[in-house]
């Protein structure tokens, strides 16, 4: 087996294979090491995004779209439903595919790609990292690399043998679990969110629609909730009662890390992407796009320090995500720990005052707007979101 | 037992038992864990002993409760 690289992506997810692509598109060696199997397996993900996530990276094909979106429905506690018309059409994603074809993209690219090759330690020389120690087939190897991007997702072990702080604090982890179910009747247009104490207290419930009968449906629940009550109870409470007709074709668990990006993303020898580099946004939960767009960032600034023989070039990373994304989601944390704190009471009032505004004026800015107009608590609350 | 004095209770006996049988390898656990004490593969899971602290957050963040107090901890909600 090969051991010198010049570029070694750890994990096969998008913000993985987004690296990969971007560091081989500029004609430097690249290796992605995957531990599991299957890229693109199991998914752990609503696999709702946005058609521009999707179309900055990939062609939108049919093959990996279970689903056109162009409402969102929102009820609140007491019920009352609200559904807003996107002003931009959004996807419901066949992951097990999405994932395969950015991979592929990147492999087109000349990456080199090995999949139950679990990385277990970094390489250290001169107080950088130098390489990966990677299990694979049951053997032990090691190789060398200028440039290892840990896109090892949500356990971000990797920057942590580099030294860098990358655990969530358990309060900023969305602690999800989520069936795919069939035989329930959605509108396959529809993307629809639950709010309230009773039904995801600290996050959100959604159903995603994979067409008429078929739907990801789960929630996400802060790990301070989770301490007395789990996310599993929380779903099969809910289905129970508002889908008891349903079979369930499959379960899954995943943490989302929401937060603000980590201090520091690189460090000599290395960079970190997508949720290993808290890359999600924390308001949504999304990181799909996201974690390819600092993917892309990453595989880009690694090819030019490998191809100007710049190691510390690398270190421009933090900066060239702050710009793009990291500082919008520092808006956006502000925002989330704001509706965190919402009682009730207030999901309810938001949604009253929204349901009085005529169908055709409906959009989400709207729905914003008229929820600060007739609650001008809320907009203390929103105000103090943004100041603080 | 408050988070603090389960950390106070670093070196005592391992506290925290992960059902794999049960388990679904997602990776919630490992990203709270502040001690690095978790190894995860493809579907296997274990505690690295040595380095468990008993801080509990790997408990209160499995969705799905697999990861419990065994008969050595406390756990009162
Ligand atoms: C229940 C749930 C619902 C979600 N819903 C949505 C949604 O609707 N829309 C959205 O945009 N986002 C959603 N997300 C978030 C989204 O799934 C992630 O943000 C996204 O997958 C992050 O991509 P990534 O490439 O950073 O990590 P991942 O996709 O997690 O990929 C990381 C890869 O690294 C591999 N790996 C880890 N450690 C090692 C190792 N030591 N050696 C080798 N390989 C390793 C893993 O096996 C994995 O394949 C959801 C997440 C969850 C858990």
């Amino acid at each position: 087996m090969k051991k010198n690289y010049d570029v070694i992506v750890v994990g096969a997810g998008p913000a993985g294979s987004m690296a990969a692509r971007y560091a081989a598109v500029q004609g430097v060696s690249v290796l992605m090491l995957e531990k599991d199997r299957d890229v693109g397996y199991p998914v752990r993900c609503g696999e709702a995004i946005s058609k521009a996530g999707v179309e900055e990276f990939i062609a939108p094909d049919e093959k990996f779209i279970a689903s056109h979106v162009w409402n969102f429905s929102m009820t609140s506690p007491d019920g009352t439903e609200v559904t807003i018309p996107l002003e931009q059409e959004g996807y419901v994603l066949e992951r097990r595919i999405f994932d395969y074809e950015l991979a592929k993209s990147a492999a087109n690219e000349g990456a080199e790609i090995l999949t139950r090759a679990y990385v277990y330690d970094l390489i250290l020389e001169d107080n950088r990292v130098a390489g990966v120690k990677y299990e694979y087939r049951g053997e032990k190897h090691e190789a060398y690399a200028k440039v290892v991007i840990a896109a090892d997702g949500v356990e971000s072990r990797v920057g942590r043998w580099a030294g860098l702080k990358t655990h969530i604090h358990f309060s900023d982890m969305e602690c999800c679990v989520q069936y795919t179910v069939s035989n329930l009747k959605v509108d396959p247009n529809t993307v629809y969110f639950y709010f309230g104490s009773h039904v995801a207290p600290h996050g959100y419930f959604w159903v995603f629609s994979k067409g008429a009968t078929t739907a990801n449906i789960g929630l996400g629940i802060s790990g301070t909730v989770g301490k007395k009550r789990s996310a599993l109870s929380f779903l099969q409470e809910f289905m129970e009662k508002h889908h008891p007709e349903a079979s369930v074709l499959t379960q899954i668990a995943g943490g989302v890390p929401c937060s603000i990006t980590l201090e520091k993303i690189s460090a000599p020898g290395i960079m970190l992407a997508g949720d290993a580099a808290r890359q999600v946004n924390p308001l949504s939960g999304g990181g799909i796009a996201s974690g390819m767009i600092g993917g892309s960032i990453a595989g880009r600034i690694a090819g030019e320090s490998v191809k100007m023989n710049k190691p510390d070039h690398i270190l421009s990373y933090d900066k060239a995500w702050a710009d793009r994304l990291g500082k919008r989601h520092e808006t956006f944390d502000r925002i989330k720990n704001g509706i965190y704190n919402f009682s009730d009471e207030k999901f309810n009032s938001i949604a009253h005052s929204f349901a009085k505004v005529s169908p055709d004026k409906r959009t989400l800015g709207n729905l914003f707007r008229t929820a600060l107009f007739n609650n001008p608590s809320l907009l203390i609350d929103v105000a103090k979101v943004f100041l603080k | 037992m408050s988070e603090k004095k389960l950390r106070m209770a670093k070196n005592a006996k391992l506290m925290i038992d992960i059902l794999p049988d049960k388990c679904d390898f997602c990776g919630c656990c490992v990203g709270v864990c502040p001690d690095d004490a978790i190894e995860l593969k493809e579907a296997e899971i274990y505690i690295i002993d040595e380095r468990c602290t008993n801080c509990a957050k790997c408990v209160w963040s499995c969705p799905i409760e697999v990861i419990k107090f065994n008969k050595d901890g406390v756990y009162e909600k």
